[in-house]
């Protein structure tokens, strides 16, 4: 099958209808609440919580011997929870800093989980395999029920940032400051984060333990590029995620069903790189341009102030100069020169140039100028 | 300045971990001062009025400000905080950042109106920032950044404004527009309570002056207790500072 024939097929096949509807609202609900965790500086909570989920998928499959996906889930949102609670915990009860604690319960808990599955799979019991696809995620086994429960939760998620957007911006850019106001901030801060692990958690049977961080942080990364508003980059992160989960299932349903999971991180990888370069105001790409085009501007408007210091030494400006009086300063070059006179700021006649009425009025506004500018 | 005590603060002691940040804090501040908090690095300044306005837990004593607590009279205090204590990248504009000073009357869930709207441009006019309230903040300057904190303050319409160093890492320009707005607040009958730095300022600044080492030393008019006896005490060395008469 190639990237054409999925697309005419995702509307009538029931399975890929599914896998596609399914990574899609996944990728957007992670990128949305992704976009706090990017501005939180807690991108690798995201890593951390759901490397923490893994022992509860374990655990839940013991104690009830099902594979039903929604039990797994919810032991993983159980181990997630905890793990996260004691993330915070360590935090603020020791003087260990973040990353320690992070990498402390992430280890831990997936040393654990994995313990755990290795001991399922020593069990004489038929049903125990295909548990280990929750470490990289098998989108091929989500159906119609999973998508139901993502596209519940996003509905629950979106509501709830709406009623709060305002409590979770000013969280976000001012704790300190929000508390003064009389907001709890506690509250706040649990109800961004239990989100956080539900989502991370929503994404386990799709994208897996392992990858999963990458769905919160890629499209959020990408988004924060493009724009200068909250409400803006919440919304392009969900929408990037929601491309990347589209674009990676037709990718590897197309090409061989390679494991969708990483497909789907690449995509959004693949999203991030474009927007790191190819942004307007933060990108590379411009950057260097302006970068260049400011030495450059810098550079004419130097060699402008030289000839005007000059030239107010006479009564006359337009009085003419040899070439190599401005050989004492760095900034002359031929090119310069020759733009100042394709500005018609400086003529040239032979070896001697002189200033037009033009240029030295550029010239000694260039002060005024340079100042306005900093503003 | 009235005969009213606009903040009380009781036997304060603050720690962290084992050793005390401030101990024992006893200080009245009457209604309608212009005081500035001095005190070498680490003698708690901050801390002091973090936990006058609840963002930090003391382990004893108590705060009332006209009288009640702190909850009950959130309405009556704003406050600036160090401008170093948020990240300037954040996707947000400059009347967006001065709108939040209302969120605190607004409530949980209301969102901001016009009316609020215009409370914020009218702050931001006040300090000079108007023609900037569209610009994301990471682009302003140090100074311009500071403004918007003090304009998100001026936009909650408090009785009494604690401010934690207004005046650092900003430009001559700015320092002399915030000291003017701080000594307009002043005039309204407004307290105004400022962490300061800048040991040579504080005489043409303010009217009052508390000294702060871990313990209060000093707290008074400036004329009368802004000397070298009081500086020695808190800096520990002998501190000499040249006030022109």
């Amino acid at each position: 099958m190639d990237i054409q024939e999925y697309f005419s097929l995702v509307f009538s096949d029931y399975t890929l209808r599914t896998i596609t509807l399914g990574t899609a609202i996944l990728g957007a609900v992670t990128g949305m609440l992704g976009s706090f965790a990017v501005l939180r500086k807690q991108s690798l909570l995201g890593d951390a919580i759901s490397h923490a989920a893994l022992p509860g998928i374990a655990i839940s499959f013991l104690i009830t011997g099902a594979k039903d996906s929604n039990t797994l889930l919810l032991g993983a949102l159980v181990s997630g929870l905890i793990g996260t609670f004691w993330i915070r915990g360590i935090i603020t009860k020791t003087h260990l800093k973040s990353d320690t604690a992070l990498g402390l319960i992430l280890s831990l808990f997936f040393g654990f989980g994995m313990l755990l599955l290795t001991f399922i799979q020593k069990q004489p019991n038929a049903n125990q395999a295909g548990l280990d696809k929750y470490l990289f995620g098998q989108a091929a086994t989500l159906v119609e029920s999973d998508v139901w429960m993502m596209a519940i939760v996003t509905g629950i998620c979106l509501f709830v940032l709406l009623l709060f957007w305002k409590e979770f911006k000013i969280l976000l850019f001012d704790k300190d400051y929000a508390k003064t106001l009389g907001f709890n901030t506690k509250t706040i801060d649990i109800l961004i984060t239990s989100f956080i692990v539900l989502a991370i958690v929503l994404g386990l049977q799709t994208v897996g333990v392992v990858l999963m961080s990458a769905m919160l942080l890629a499209p959020a990364a990408a988004a924060r590029q493009w724009t200068n508003s909250l409400a803006t980059m919440v919304f392009l992160a969900a929408l990037f995620g929601a491309f990347s989960g589209v674009f990676g299932t037709a990718i590897s349903a197309s090409q061989n069903n390679l494991s969708t999971g990483p497909v789907i991180v690449l995509v959004a990888a693949v999203f991030v790189f474009i927007s790191f370069i190819f942004s307007p105001s933060r990108g590379l790409l411009f950057k260097q341009i302006r970068f260049i085009k400011n030495r450059r501007d810098l550079q004419l408007h130097k060699t402008l102030a030289f000839m005007y210091n000059i030239a107010e030494t006479h009564d006359d400006i337009s009085h003419p100069h040899e070439i190599k009086i401005l050989n004492n300063f760095q900034g002359f070059t031929k090119g310069t020169l020759k733009k100042l006179v394709e500005k018609n700021y400086v003529t040239l006649q032979g070896s001697t140039w002189s200033l037009t009425n033009e240029g030295f009025k550029s010239a000694s506004n260039l002060y005024n100028q340079l100042t306005k500018n900093d503003e | 300045m009235s005969d009213k005590i606009a903040v009380q603060v009781d036997d304060l002691t603050v720690a962290y971990n084992y050793k005390p940040v401030l101990w024992d804090i006893d200080l009245e501040i009457p209604e309608g001062v212009l005081m500035a908090i001095v005190g070498p690095n680490g003698a708690g300044k901050s801390t002091l009025i973090k936990s006058i306005l609840g963002i930090l837990k003391p382990i004893a004593g108590s705060v009332s400000i006209y009288g009640k607590s702190y909850d009950k009279q959130r309405s009556l205090v704003a406050y600036v905080p160090q401008k170093g204590s948020v990240d300037w990248d954040f996707p947000t504009t400059a009347l967006d950042v001065v709108m939040m000073g209302t969120y605190g009357s607004l409530g949980w869930i209301k969102r901001p109106r016009q009316k609020q709207k215009k409370a914020a441009l009218e702050a931001l006019e006040k300090v000079g920032m108007l023609p900037f309230k569209n610009r994301q903040i990471s682009q302003l300057s140090g100074g311009q950044q500071q403004r918007i904190f003090l304009a998100r303050a001026l936009v909650q319409d408090a009785s009494i404004y604690f401010m934690d160093e207004p005046f650092q890492g900003v430009d001559a320009t700015t320092e002399i527009a915030i000291i003017n707005i701080l000594k307009e607040l002043r005039k309204a009958g407004k307290t105004v309570i400022v962490v300061h730095h800048d040991l040579q300022t504080v005489p043409e600044y303010f009217d009052w002056v508390t000294f702060l080492n871990v313990k209060k030393i000093a707290t008074g008019p400036v004329k009368d207790i802004f000397n070298d006896d009081n500086l020695t005490k808190t800096y520990g060395i002998n501190y000499k500072v040249s006030i022109q008469e």
